[in-house]
Order: C-alpha cells, then sequence, then structure tokens
C-alpha cells in the first residue's frame, strides 16, 4: 500500500510537468489543446531515441522540449494563420503526430532498460549519500517493513518540478508573460495594446507542448520504455490535474495556481492507485474513473457554494420572518 | 497628424446584401484637433474608427498617421501609435488580472515586450501617481482584479490606459453609451482634462448630441457612409441641437430631390 501510494506520488510530480503545460494552453491561452496526447509521446520518442544512440540524458531532454515546441508551434500556426479552429487544429497535430512519432522510434516500442537514463544516473549518485538508508531505517522503526527503494528520484523530480513551476510564475509575469495571459483573457484589448496576439499564441502553444514533451521524455526515462501509445488520454489527464488541483488548492494568485496544478498532478495519481487496489475494478476502468473524477471536481464546488448560498438566504428570511414579527 | 484620403468601403460587393458603408471619405486632423463625430446608427462611424485602428482594411484610400502612410498597417503594428477606448466598458482590460498588471500591459505599448517583469517598483509607484488622478481610489486596490471593478470605473481606467502613455492619436468610441448619467458625466469630464492637458489629437464618436457640441473644437455628422457636415472652431461653439437637427434636414432634404429628380 504505501508503496504503491509512494509509486503514484512519484509519477504524478513527474506528469505535474505535463499538467503545468496543459495549464498554459488550456487556462492562460483558453485553447483547448489536443496536441498534448501527440507531444507527450514525441518527447518520449526523442528522448529514447537520443539515449539509445549515446546522447547524454540531459541533452535528451532538451532536444525532447524542442520537438515539443515545434509540435506546439505548429498547432498554432494552423490556428492563427491557417484560421482553423483551436480544437481542430490540435486533433489535426495530434493525429499526425502519430505518424511522426512512429517514424521517430522507427518501432513501436524502445526500450531503456539497459541503457543508462537521468534516473538510473540518479539512483547510483543518490545512493552513496546514504540517505535512503536513514530513511528506511526510520520507516521501518515505525511499523513499515516493505519501503520504497529510493528517495532520490522522488526528491529531485519535486525539485526539477518547482523549478519550472517557479520560472512558470516568473514568465507569466513579465511583459512577454503578461501580454500572453491577456491573450487568452481578451484579445482585442490586448491588440490595441501592439501586441501580435499571432506569435503570443504560436509561443504559448510551443511552451505549452515543449513542458509536456519533457515530462514525456522524463516519464520514458523513468519507466524504462517509450511506447508509441503512451498519450493515449494524456490531455485528459492534464485537464483533470488542472480542475482537481484548481478546486482542492484555488487560483488566487498564479503562485497558487500552478501550485495546484501539481497537487493536482499527484491526488489524481493517487486516486487512480487507490481505485485500482479495489477488487471490483480493474485496468479498463481507468478511463471511465478518470472522466468520473473530472466531472466531480467540476460539479462538487458548485453544489457546495450552492448549498452555502441557500443556506445563507434561508438564516436571512428567518430573520425577516423574526423582524416583522417584532414590528407587529 | 490623421489623414484620411479617398477612403472607400463596400461589404459583400456584388452580392444581394451588399452594402457601401464608406463612400470617398476625405478627413484631416491637425495636432491637437478634438473631432466629435455623430450619426445616426449605420452612418459609417464605428466604420471609420475601424479604418483609423486597422481592425478593417478600406477597398481604396490612404491613411496616413503623422505624415507615414499606414493603410497596409496591421492593427497591432499600429496601435504603437493609436490609444483606443471601446463603448463596451469589458473590452478595454482583462479582467482576470489586476489593476497593475493592466497599468502594465498599457505601459508595454510602445516598445518590444521583453523577459522583464512588468510590475516593478518604479512602475508601480509611477501607476499609483497616475491612478490617483483618476480620484476614484483606485491606487490603493492595485492588487485587485479588474473584474471586481464597476463599468464605470473599468472605462475610466480603459481611458487611462488608452492615453497615459501619450499616443498621437485617440479614438473614443461611444465610450460613455454604456454607462449611467452620472458615471457617463464623470468619464466625459475626465475625457475633457485628459485630452485638454496631453493635447491629444481625437476622434470621439458619439449618439449624445449635447456631448458632441460640448466636447472639441470640431464636429463631423456622418450619414450612410458620407460625411456630410463638418463645422469647427466658433460656428462649431455657437451649434445648438436645434441647429444641428435643422442642417441635418437641409442638407439631406437635399439630396432627396436631387434623388427624385434623378429618379424621375
Amino acid at each position: 500500500m504505501f508503496i504503491s501510494i509512494f509509486n503514484a506520488v512519484e509519477s504524478g510530480v513527474i506528469y505535474a510537468i505535463m499538467a503545468l503545460g496543459v495549464y498554459l494552453s488550456f487556462r492562460v491561452l483558453d485553447f483547448p489543446d489536443l496536441t498534448v496526447d501527440g507531444s507527450f509521446v514525441t518527447g518520449a520518442a526523442v528522448a529514447a531515441l537520443s539515449i539509445s544512440n549515446g546522447m547524454s540524458t540531459i541533452m535528451a531532454t532538451l532536444l525532447a522540449l524542442l520537438a515539443g515546441f515545434i509540435a506546439g508551434g505548429l498547432t498554432g500556426i494552423l490556428n492563427t494563420k491557417g484560421k482553423i479552429n483551436p480544437l481542430l487544429s490540435g486533433i489535426l497535430m495530434m493525429t499526425g503526430l502519430y505518424s511522426i512519432n512512429l517514424r521517430i522510434m522507427g518501432q513501436s516500442n524502445i526500450p531503456l532498460l539497459n541503457e543508462q537514463t537521468l534516473f538510473t544516473k540518479l539512483v547510483d549518485g543518490w545512493s552513496k549519500l546514504g540517505i535512503d538508508r536513514g530513511i528506511s531505517s526510520l520507516l521501518n522503526s515505525i511499523g513499515l517493513d516493505r519501503v520504497p527503494r529510493t528517495w532520490g528520484i522522488l526528491i529531485v523530480m519535486l525539485i526539477v518540478t518547482f523549478v519550472i513551476k517557479l520560472v512558470l510564475d516568473y514568465f507569466l509575469k513579465t511583459e512577454l508573460g503578461l501580454a500572453l495571459r491577456a491573450t487568452g483573457d481578451n484579445e482585442n484589448m490586448i491588440r490595441s495594446f501592439s501586441a501580435n496576439t499571432d506569435h503570443l499564441k504560436i509561443l504559448g502553444l510551443g511552451l505549452s507542448n515543449g513542458l509536456v514533451a519533457v515530462s514525456g521524455a522524463l516519464y520514458a526515462q523513468y519507466a524504462g520504455f517509450a511506447d508509441l501509445n503512451m498519450g493515449i488520454g494524456m490531455i485528459v489527464i492534464g485537464l483533470a490535474s488542472v480542475i482537481i488541483g484548481e478546486s482542492v488548492i484555488g487560483t488566487k494568485t498564479i503562485t497558487r495556481t500552478t501550485l495546484a496544478i501539481i497537487v493536482g498532478a499527484i491526488v489524481y495519481r493517487i486516486v487512480m492507485t487507490l481505485a485500482l487496489r479495489a477488487p471490483f475494478l480493474d485496468t479498463g476502468d481507468m478511463k471511465l474513473i478518470t472522466s468520473i473524477l473530472v466531472i466531480a471536481a467540476l460539479i462538487v464546488p458548485k453544489i457546495v457554494t450552492g448549498h452555502k448560498e441557500t443556506k445563507r438566504k434561508k438564516l436571512k428570511r428567518l430573520e425577516l420572518e423574526q423582524r416583522l414579527k417584532g414590528d407587529a | 497628424m490623421l489623414e484620411l484620403s479617398n477612403i472607400s468601403l463596400t461589404f459583400n460587393e456584388a452580392t444581394a446584401d451588399e452594402k457601401i458603408v464608406l463612400e470617398d471619405i476625405n478627413l484631416n486632423l491637425k495636432k491637437g484637433d478634438f473631432v466629435t463625430v455623430v450619426g445616426s446608427n449605420g452612418a459609417g462611424k464605428s466604420t471609420v474608427m475601424n479604418v483609423v485602428s486597422g481592425s478593417l482594411f478600406p477597398d481604396v484610400g490612404h491613411v496616413s498617421i503623422n505624415g507615414n502612410v499606414v493603410t497596409a498597417l496591421p492593427e497591432y503594428k499600429r496601435s504603437r501609435f493609436i490609444g483606443r477606448v471601446f463603448q463596451d466598458p469589458m473590452a478595454g482590460t482583462s479582467p482576470t488580472m489586476t489593476i497593475e498588471e493592466n497599468l502594465a500591459i498599457a505601459y508595454s505599448r510602445q516598445k518590444n515586450r521583453t523577459l522583464k517583469l512588468g510590475v516593478n517598483k518604479n512602475r508601480r509607484s509611477f501607476f499609483q501617481s497616475t491612478l490617483a488622478t483618476l480620484n476614484l481610489g483606485l491606487e490603493n486596490r492595485l492588487n485587485m482584479k479588474v473584474g471586481l471593478l464597476s463599468g464605470g470605473e473599468r472605462q475610466a481606467l480603459s481611458l487611462l490606459m488608452a492615453t497615459f502613455t501619450n499616443p498621437d492619436i485617440l479614438l473614443l468610441d461611444e465610450h460613455t453609451a454604456a454607462l449611467d448619467p452620472s458615471r457617463a458625466e464623470l468619464i466625459t469630464n475626465l475625457t475633457k482634462k485628459i485630452v485638454k492637458e496631453t493635447e491629444l489629437t481625437t476622434l470621439m464618436v458619439t449618439h449624445n448630441m449635447q456631448q458632441a457640441l460640448d466636447l472639441g473644437n470640431r464636429l463631423i455628422m456622418m450619414d450612410k457612409g458620407q460625411i456630410i457636415l463638418d463645422i469647427s472652431g466658433a460656428e462649431k461653439k455657437a451649434l445648438t441641437i436645434d441647429k444641428l437637427l435643422h442642417e441635418f434636414q437641409r442638407i439631406r432634404g437635399q439630396q432627396l430631390n436631387n434623388d427624385r429628380a434623378v429618379l424621375g
């Protein structure tokens, strides 16, 4: 139990980078971008191919970022220059990317189990520090006998994800970032303040899919393979993370919202893991559970506020009745 | 400063829906001119604004600003030197962003946007002192989301954002029409004050005849895509609503007779 939740958190932190990308397109640009299903795999494919050809793992991950940026930028060009509806631009790009991803990989699966990845190196370096042994004995002493093999991946990924979050927070407050946010909020207005909204959308979608591809690249190295079908349903997972996070943590400021999304991505993974443990559910039910989860995250907060509102009005009504009685 | 020459624009040409929206418009604004534009719905007032701002391109004719021909320049490039306030108070600001962030967007109008922070210490105090001139207390609410402001406050902010970087031209498109009378008066007075202080070359569309008479040094009346009346200086000062309506009937009546002569 503890191990599977631990693994859920670990992969959740990697998926959080993808969710931050989805936040950038879906919330900041107000652009429901389905490219994500394709660009996640593009990132994984580029990284896996580069690593198995002997490139350094960091270079491979950066190359994935670039590939994702280009994919997202193309979706932006379809939408702005080709005047194709946002949803359709994403679908066209996602469909096209499937073939491109297969071309990149040359086969439908690239195993990385025998390769040095970012994470194998990391685990090697980390284990020399001896922190794992300390944590393990601590956990053993409180009665957990099965403990995670290493904490290195989780801690380093948390740091990486938070650095990305902080850079994103800063970017969204720069002159360029403000213009990007205004593009999603009030396009006519920002155009009347001399911003080229076409370029901003292309840039925003590029950055968004760049993050998604980095997440794909890291996930491939974490899981030990890149697979042509690993991106299916990725956009829904991203949306689920954004929506769950926002309803749990809130969206008062940018800093808070991006934190919410990281939390959302982790919560999503944990819920899925717990659901999988239910004896009457199997892997095939996961998509349905994702849908139900998103629907719940969208509807429950509304029901709660609605309920509070009814209660408040009832109190007011009682107050009025009391006062009228007093007068009479 | 602003020159429109031989501007014509037709929508849906050669179809059943053909509509001539502008017909050979010629207009020349000197630096510091404040021109009010009146006319009934569909007269082409807003279209003139859109042609100047670059959100519509004319079929023929030229637009030049400050001696440079800008006819083919897209809106986002032209807006470096054109400030604009729309009729809808929601249109000129970004609702999910704070007051200071909105001001920062307007502040970056005349330069290339970079990766520097949009709001820094210096700019914040500049924004504060600029907002204080509105006398609405907005300077104490820099971190409030603009969506929470009232229509009047948002329109005042829009006006400030359109003008505080000193553009060459200010376009006001019925910017008080959606406000209640007292708020409309507030915005009208602000407009008067700002235009006077900054000597902006201004083109203002309005449906309010009295406003068109009170503001500005020149008045233009449009009808059916043409400028039918152009009054300035002392003559404009002496103008009343009655005279204006009378003038409209005189010109259009004449035309009506001409049309009859042609048809008959």
